[in-house]
């Protein structure tokens, strides 16, 4: 079952055509690893996927069902699609408690009792009952994606868009991050995930995209991409990879 | 050599107490509704659409070069003549400074709210609030915050804007002086005395800028 369509997305920043016409099926409980350059549009696709980025031409549908340009309606399709940044762009005037209810409070305007349980509940969930009260400054950067991570957990999202979620970290920090997003993958979770792991990738995906000049350049099972890639540009991002581990 | 005449300023306490009152009612007025005005103003000058940001720029434009006195004069004066009502005093400096004091912090809500990491509007919009719901619960905030220090700034600016009123016969510190002055002729003490009070009012809110900026430089 389609959960996402998407058909003839572009986007332009002036004269820059960033994303030049891509479609893309994203099937429930698909979890795809969207690789490319620096600067192919990896981000760009993931906001435009969200209407963070208004795509300047294309249709995306939810559910089978074309999502229009109205405010209200692109507020209620953000509360249904999960976003995890590169920075994890938590609230520091909110403890991490704090940060997950929010979306529950004053988007869902679920009760204090009812959102304060929920948002405990998906802290347990990513490991951190016992931050609940701490301030995103006084947590380490895997600590402070897990809570974000929770934070978009908490609204019930029907797929989640990770934009590089451990970019940002230090090493010793990357796996229990990981550690949460592969629970997540076993849940049968809808994913797209913009990362540099290609290990990881390769044991989580179920697909694999690489962009490139716009488009997607070449897609498959993460075997086809990653350990057999057929096209030269493919190949040669692989090659830089040199870390790179299956 | 002059005869130093504070007793007779002394004498007039109750009518400097008076005069403390109006300064503080009409600087309690122009700060809410300066400070509150110019969050609105602000939000304006900060939209993308023309039609909030032209009127919020032109009003800025407008109070921010014109002098306060020359509009509480013209309030007082003109109004009555352009409206078919007659304003008090008080009516007209509040709205001269209140007005004055909204282009002003307009320029510092608008300042603060830029100064917002970008990656806060898309945590606040990824969630699924509005523009209202982020600003509200998410920027506002944290740019009232960093906002402060300038705001208590304000604050003192509006305090001291207060003695303007006295030109139009407002009841405050300066215009009480005055009179106290005409009767006693002594304007060196009772303006002295009033720079005092006004010193013991505002030192400790300057004080507290202080403590606030230092507050904030550790915190970031
Ligand atoms: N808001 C913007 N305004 C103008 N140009 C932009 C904007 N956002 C992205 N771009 C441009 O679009 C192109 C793609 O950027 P994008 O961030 O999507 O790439 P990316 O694949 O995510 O790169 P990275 O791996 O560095 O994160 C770049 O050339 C970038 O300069
Ligand atoms: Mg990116």
């Amino acid at each position: 079952m389609t959960i996402l369509g998407v058909s003839g997305l572009t986007k332009r920043f002036g004269a820059n055509t960033v994303i030049a016409g891509i479609d893309l099926d994203v099937k429930k409980g698909e979890r795809i690893a969207v690789l490319g350059a620096s600067g192919s549009g990896k981000s760009t696709l993931l906001r435009c996927l969200n209407f963070m980025e208004m795509p300047d031409a294309g249709t995306i549908a939810l559910d089978g069902k074309v999502i229009g340009r109205r405010e209200s309606e692109l507020t209620l399709v953000r509360q249904r699609i999960g976003m995890v940044f590169q920075q994890f762009n938590l609230f520091p005037h909110m403890t991490a408690l704090g940060n997950v209810m929010e979306g529950l409070r004053t988007v869902r305007r679920m009760s204090k009792p009812d959102a304060r349980a929920r948002a405990e509940r998906e802290l347990a969930r990513v490991g951190l009952a016992d931050k609940a009260a701490h301030y995103p400054a006084h947590l380490s950067g895997g600590q402070k994606q897990r809570v974000a991570i929770a934070r978009a957990l908490a609204m019930d999202p029907e797929l989640l868009l990770f934009d590089e979620p451990t970019s940002a970290l230090d090493p010793e920090l990357v796996g229990e991050v990981l550690g949460v997003i592969r629970a997540l993958a076993e849940e049968g979770r809808t994913m797209l995930l913009v990362t540099h792991e290609l290990g990881f990738a390769y044991h989580v995906a179920t697909r694999v995209i690489f962009l490139a000049d716009g488009t997607i350049h070449e897609q498959g099972t993460p075997d086809e991409v990653l350990k057999h890639p057929r096209r030269e540009r493919t190949q040669a991002f692989l090659a830089r990879h040199k870390e790179f581990s299956l | 050599m002059h005869q130093w005449d504070f007793a007779s300023v002394l004498a007039n306490t109750d009518a400097l107490a008076v005069g403390a009152l109006g300064t503080l009612r009409i600087f309690a007025i122009c700060l809410v509704a300066g400070l509150s005005l110019g969050l609105l103003v602000g939000l304006g000058r900060y939209s993308q659409r023309r039609a909030f940001y032209w009127p919020a720029t032109a009003f800025v434009e407008f109070f921010r070069n014109t002098p306060v006195l020359v509009q509480i004069i013209w309030f007082y004066f003109a109004l009555p003549i352009l409206m078919p009502f007659s304003i008090s005093p008080l009516a007209a400096a509040s709205l001269g400074i209140s007005l004055n004091s909204a282009a002003f912090s307009a320029e510092i809500y608008r300042g603060g709210i830029q100064s917002i990491d970008r990656g806060q509007w898309d945590g606040a919009r990824a969630l699924g609030m509005t523009f209202l719901q982020a600003m509200r619960r998410i920027i506002l905030p944290q740019a009232l915050k960093r906002m402060t220090p300038a705001l208590t700034n304000r604050a003192i600016e509006i305090f001291k804007m207060s003695t303007l009123a006295s030109a139009i016969a407002y009841v405050e510190l300066l215009q009480q002086a005055k009179l106290i002055a005409s009767l006693n002729f002594n304007p060196i003490e009772a303006y002295t005395a009033v720079a005092v009070i006004f010193f013991v009012f505002l030192w400790p809110l300057v004080q507290l800028t202080y403590v606030l900026e230092r507050r904030l430089a550790r915190d970031e």
